[in-house]
């Protein structure tokens, strides 16, 4: 997995409240593999594209001042609904390397640290503000650090966000999770006994 | 000892490690489907093996055809694909697997509880969010990303933060033509779609005691849309009956200790549970949704509420945004809305309960919209055959399928048009979730069965009283 440490790169508003994975990618795309090509015109895709392919001016993802954005600064439960990892590779193809929104689905939220990608939560005030300041400012950049948990506005202004600490580890090695837990195999397999030799009718 | 909760006693017996704050949670039983390619995949990339093959179960249920039961009817070549890997996966990596043909596949919520794969306090994991159905056997089950799936797959782990814990009492008596699905609507319209997120919830009072399994089912089945990943029901004698004898569910001696452990699962009296929520089972009556969030549920006595009595300015600005796709007006009443087409099935309502439910309203009726019936699994097939309900749904009109998970998703291609409009069993009313510009409304299966009858929505308590 990519490491997090710091990043900085133009950050884009998304207005929808309960944007559900479903919208992020759509379930008729779930068939196809990362490495194909165009995967990274899943992300949004029906609020992106009309039925012939071409692009809705009214989304704001496909206004050209927000090209190249790195950071997604959304509302309210961001990510619930289904735990389609889908919806983090479609960020991930699109350059996405953090999501700040009130708060997260909490499958995607962990779908999210597997990935490189850092879910922030901030409160739903300091969200409106930033996605105010960003419709203001198109183009405008935000800066995030993990190890000192901050997040910097486009005018500057700090706010401190709180992670998981197994989590915050996690990003800032890019820790391998399976590998680490592997590494547990004496505990799991000693756990594993006594748990069955307690609760034998688990067969 | 300290008080503990049902999530808590199991929670604390499957703790393997901890480390930076978190739990490694040791992991009973896991489902697969269909949708579970990546994971193997990712296995097979780093040569490694699943941990308990013997503890792991696959059944094909996203991308399954409910037309056809022959390969060769299907004409997309990337669902045979898929339809091929799960036997391909379980016979390399030698789990137990229900694939196609075979009567036991179905949905993998369905088809868990109904082999007694699904146990009372077992932690249970499948890539599939509403895995949270299973907690109505009294155990912790949850859904998790393909990472996650591959994790468990290869150590039967996972790092968790421990969640909250919330316990929902609903007490008194459901009403005349009230169900589960109308219960967790209600639930969800009071908690909102994100109350619960980070919380584990208990479901507790005489309504849910009085409860049938199959209603618990739905009401756990759908807690992930009030943002929780785990519902639960403590286990009690209904639960023991229903679990007896089931093919994968302990037998003899084992079972008699099986017996003596579930029995002291049940929350301790005088438990604490971090938040308390209570509905009043009398004041719940039949529901459908209008927007594009489960939360956005209505009696259907009710009229279609104003943007403009919302405070929250995003709040107001996603519920006219959802009117307009929803191609509806406040103030409407909930009667007026006319569906296209009616889906009765998916893991929130195709057990046999809920058919036995529709087709009490279907019978002697016809439908007047295309509405089509999709059995939870080949083992509810033949229970409802056996009952005669196909009959009663193919006499009244109803198209009778096989089971899968359908239009729910629309992954199968079983989708609504763009622009129309379902009366349906499932648990999201998302954009596009049935197809590309699909309008969803979420009814339990008797209301679904009444607007299919009468070409709108319809306080089914009306068709009742005339039956």
């Amino acid at each position: 997995m990519e490491a997090f440490r710091t990043h900085a790169g133009v950050a884009v508003p998304i207005d929808i409240p309960n944007c559900d994975t479903d919208q992020i990618v759509p379930a008729r795309f779930l068939r196809h593999g990362r490495s194909e090509e165009g995967y990274a015109r899943f992300l949004f895709h029906d609020l992106r594209f009309h039925e012939d392919g071409s692009e809705k001016e009214d989304f704001i993802f496909n206004d050209a001042r927000y090209k190249g954005s790195s950071v997604l600064v959304a509302d309210i439960n961001w990510g619930c609904g289904s735990s389609r990892e889908n919806a983090t590779y479609v960020l991930v193809a699109n350059g996405i390397r953090a999501v700040i929104a009130p708060s997260f689905g909490d499958i995607h939220y962990n779908n999210c640290t597997k990935h490189g990608i850092l879910p922030v939560c901030l409160s739903e005030e300091d969200c409106r503000t930033l996605r105010r300041q960003l419709r203001e400012s198109p183009g405008a950049e935000i800066a995030l650090c993990l190890d000192t948990q901050t997040v910097t506005g486009p005018d500057q202004q700090n706010y401190s966000f709180e992670i998981d600490p197994f989590d915050k580890h996690r990003l800032l090695n890019g820790v391998d999770e399976i590998g680490l837990t592997l590494g547990h195999d004496d505990d799991i397999s000693k756990f594993e006994k006594a748990h069955r030799n307690a609760h034998s009718w688990l067969g | 000892m300290a008080p503990k909760t049902l999530f808590e006693k199991i929670w604390n017996r499957h703790v393997v490690t901890e480390r930076h704050g978190q739990e490694l949670l040791y992991i009973d039983r896991h489902l697969c489907h269909d949708g579970s390619f990546t994971a193997f995949d990712r296995l097979r990339e780093r040569g490694l093996r699943v941990r308990r093959p013997d503890q792991t179960f696959m059944t094909p249920d996203h991308y399954t055809p409910t037309h056809s039961a022959s390969l060769d009817d299907v004409p997309d070549p990337r669902a045979k694909e898929l339809a091929e890997a799960v036997r391909v996966n379980a016979q390399e990596f030698g789990v137990t697997a229900f694939p196609w043909g075979d009567r036991r596949q179905g949905i993998a919520h369905v088809v868990g509880p109904e082999q007694g794969i699904t146990l009372p306090g077992l932690t249970m994991v499948c890539g599939d969010s509403h895995t949270s159905t299973h907690g109505a056997l009294g155990c912790i089950a949850f859904g998790i990303g393909s990472s996650e799936v591959s994790h468990v797959l290869a150590t039967q782990c996972l790092w968790q933060k421990r969640p909250r814990t919330m316990r929902i009492t609903i007490d008194g008596t459901l009403g005349f033509g009230v169900t589960a699905k109308d219960v967790i609507l209600a639930i969800i319209r009071k908690i909102s779609a994100f109350g619960g997120t980070g919380y584990a919830i208990e479901y507790a009072g005489s309504a849910i005691r009085g409860m049938s399994m199959e209603g618990r089912l739905t009401i756990c089945n759908m807690t992930i849309e009030a943002g929780s990943r785990f519902g639960m029901v403590a286990p009690d004698e209904k639960t023991f009956a229903y679990i007896d004898d089931r093919p994968f569910a302990p037998k003899n001696e084992k079972w008699d200790a099986a017996l003596a452990y579930w029995k002291t699962l049940p929350s301790d009296d005088d438990a604490a549970f971090d938040e308390e929520v209570a509905l009043d089972a009398g004041d719940i009556a039949p529901m459908v949704t209008w927007g594009n969030s489960p939360h956005d549920a209505i009696e259907i006595t009710e009229r279609l509420p104003d943007p403009e009595t919302e405070s929250n300015a995003e709040r107001r600005a996603a519920m006219v945004s959802a009117y307009d796709y929803m191609d509806l007006k406040p103030g409407m009443a909930a009667s007026d809305i006319k569906p296209d087409r009616v889906f009765i099935g998916a893991c929130t309502n195709a057990r046999i309960e809920d058919l036995r439910s529709a087709a009490a309203v279907a019978r002697g009726r016809k439908a007047v919209i295309p509405a089509m019936v999709v059995p939870g699994s080949g083992l509810v097939k033949a229970q409802a055959e056996a009952e005669g309900l196909d009959k009663v749904f193919t006499d009244a009109g109803f198209e009778w399928r096989l089971a899968g998970c359908s239009m729910c998703v629309g992954m199968n291609g079983d989708m609504l048009k763009p622009g129309e409009r379902s009366a349906s069993t499932s648990n999201r009313n998302f954009r596009g979730r049935q197809g590309p510009g699909s309008r969803t409304h979420l009814v339990s299966p008797a209301m679904a069965a009444a607007a299919a009858v009468t070409g709108a929505f319809t306080d089914v308590r009306k068709l009742m009283e005339e039956a």
